[in-house]
């Protein structure tokens, strides 16, 4: 079923509003360098038409305000509607307004970055990175900056990684000019420490972990792997995509973490997908608060100030303030349920991950690292069946699929993170139609999705040839 | 799932094939249906020295992408261009077009080391 594009239901001259021409003209106002020779191509639509497209658009949409969203890894929880109220009253600022008149704003920066500290048990904070991977990258380079600083950046020239860590660790280790080693897990899917001991040496930069896993598993012996991390001079790096399992129960910090990133989108209910805006605050231990980015939101004497007076910072990451409404829902989001209402939501994303691994065992999938599962659990379906099939099927029953074929060290697996906002009878609809695949003909799976708007894409063509606008401009 | 008898195997699923004092290194029958259509080959430098063990290449697939280690010490003496344009050929045919690069033993008595067609068979089912 085609559904055109709206530059395909444009039509020379169509209207939805008769703007008022503009007093004074754009060519009054705006040096004549600076002004665009030819007119933008959009889409030229009456209103109604325009209405039916997006309704039309957003009804073919698979959401987690539509749909159990158990994608692994990502957090997919419910964003709360008051926040969008909350962003809306930040709308009119702009950001080349002068902080004296912007002081609500620059207090809920400094707010939010007091909780996240306290959160983290981290010492200084950056809110400005756009994204967890930009998060990732801010943490390596300040990490690189402290060891140029001391005399050690040129020996120390290698990152480590688990194998079971984000594809974005090593990417991040790498765009910032490391080598990059990988770790084994253990048997019992957490880091193997001897495999740990052999990698470390003056020759290592940081380590990179997630904890709990991406298996889902808590770290037990990270207390282990920090001492050995801090004797080795390696800094330890906290991927923070996984914190809502242990969200005001347990810090990074605490660890013995040096630096953490944050996913404001994922732990703290900023929406994301399909493009963010995401938000990846940083979080450093005091050593390494002077290679912060700059401006640093301040308190002093006369008020909230932004602190460009950082002579050993790296620099700024991102334009003005970093996706600033991010900020502020996340902000709402802490205020809103404070610090017992953080850690209920921690306790209960546990436990309905932990439901649904038990629900899914009985419906026969294996579990292979059965661990104390945290906030996701990886699984595997039985012999012979395919995890891109089931995550197919599972669209035709209404549902998005789980992430599939991650982590790397489990074969055809079906990561599982259902989140502490999902209800028992949601997980338990979940698991009635994951077994219902288990059921069907092998030839239904196969070609599975049917009723979708597309069904099963190209993956290789859109990978080799993919066409990112609609104007074919060469 | 085929694995031919006339070369060495890896337990990450690479394979070697002895072609006078050189080997032939690609990826296997079902490391390949593991990884799905592949998209891309990150190749490496000709004349680059690697150890046993390194992560020479890159395949990238639809789904994944995973490093292609050197299965024996050496130097990396050819790589396979048609990849550039046809990756493809690794799926099509990953014993023979979808061969990935070209390397000069520093010994060639390491290579047996190496698994033969029925130790990586029991790879294989110790894995499933």
């Amino acid at each position: 079923m085609s559904f055109p594009l709206i530059f395909e239901r444009s039509r020379k001259g169509r209207r939805g509003l008769k703007l008022v021409k503009a007093v004074p003209k754009a060519e009054d106002l705006i040096p004549k360098e600076h002004l665009r020779e030819v007119p933008p191509r959009l889409p030229e639509v009456d209103e109604l038409t325009l209405v039916r497209h997006y309704t039309g658009l957003s009804r073919r949409q698979v959401g987690v305000d539509t749909t159990f969203y158990p994608l692994g890894s990502c957090t997919m929880k419910y964003n709360p509607k008051l926040h969008e109220e909350t962003a809306r009253l930040f709308a009119d600022l702009h950001p080349y307004q002068d902080p004296g008149t912007a002081q609500g704003a620059l207090r809920l920066m400094w707010e939010l970055g007091e909780y996240l500290k306290a959160l983290t048990g981290m010492d200084a904070i950056t809110l400005e990175p756009a994204a967890g991977a930009h998060g990732e990258l801010t943490g390596i380079l300040i990490i690189r900056a402290y060891h140029e600083d001391r005399g050690e950046g040129r020996t120390r020239r290698v990152v480590l990684v688990p194998d079971s860590a984000h594809g974005s660790n090593p990417a991040t280790a790498s765009m910032a000019g490391y080598q990059v080693r990988e770790v084994p897990s253990g048997p019992d899917g957490e880091v193997d420490l001897e495999a740990l001991k052999r990698e470390l040496g003056p020759h290592v930069a940081a380590i990179m972990l997630t904890n709990p896993n991406t298996l889902g598993l808590f770290e037990r012996r990270i207390l282990e792997i920090s001492r050995l991390a801090k004797e080795a001079g390696v800094q330890l790096y906290y991927d923070g995509a996984n914190l809502n399992a242990v969200m005001g129960w347990a810090r990074p910090g605490d660890m013995g973490f040096d630096v953490v990133h944050l996913n404001l989108h994922k732990t703290f209910t900023v929406p994301h997908g399909g493009g963010g805006p995401g938000s990846g605050p940083v979080g450093v231990k005091a050593h390494l608060a002077p290679y912060l980015p700059v401006p640093l939101v301040a308190r002093g004497e006369g008020g909230f100030y932004l602190d460009f007076g950082r002579p050993k910072s790296i620099g700024r990451v991102r334009s003005f303030h970093g996706n600033f409404l991010a900020l502020v829902r996340a902000w709402a989001y802490i205020r809103t349920l404070g610090l017992p209402g953080l850690k209920k939501a921690a306790a209960l994303a546990v436990l309905n991950a932990r439901y649904l691994k038990e629900l899914l065992k009985e419906k026969g999938y294996r579990v292979p690292y059965d661990g104390p599962t945290m906030h996701e659990f990886v699984a595997q379906p039985p012999q012979g069946f395919r995890a891109l099939d089931l995550a197919k099927g599972l669209l035709e029953l209404g549902f998005h699929p789980p992430t599939v074929y991650f982590p790397l060290i489990v074969k055809e697996a079906l990561m599982v993170e259902p989140t502490e906002t999902e209800a028992k009878e949601t997980l338990e609809a979940f698991a009635e139609a994951m077994g219902e695949l288990l059921q069907r003909p092998k030839e239904w799976l196969e070609n599975a999705p049917y009723s979708t708007p597309v069904r099963r894409l190209d993956e290789l063509r859109a990978n080799k040839h993919p066409k990112l606008t609609y104007f074919d401009e060469g | 799932m085929d694995i031919p008898k006339d070369r060495f195997y890896t337990k990450t699923h690479e394979w070697a094939l002895p072609e006078g004092d050189t080997v032939l290194v690609g990826i296997t029958d079902y490391a390949q249906d593991a990884l799905g259509d592949v998209v891309y080959v990150e190749l490496p430098e000709v004349g680059r020295r690697v150890e046993k063990g390194e992560a020479v290449a890159v395949v990238e697939s639809v789904k994944t992408a995973s490093d292609i280690y050197a299965p024996v010490a050496g130097e990396i003496v050819e790589v396979n261009l048609a990849l550039e344009k046809t990756p493809e050929l690794i799926n099509q045919d990953p014993y023979g077009e979808g061969w990935i690069f070209r390397l000069k033993p520093q010994d060639m008595a390491d290579l047996d080391a190496l698994l033969d067609a029925g130790g990586y068979q029991a790879v294989l089912e110790s894995e499933a």
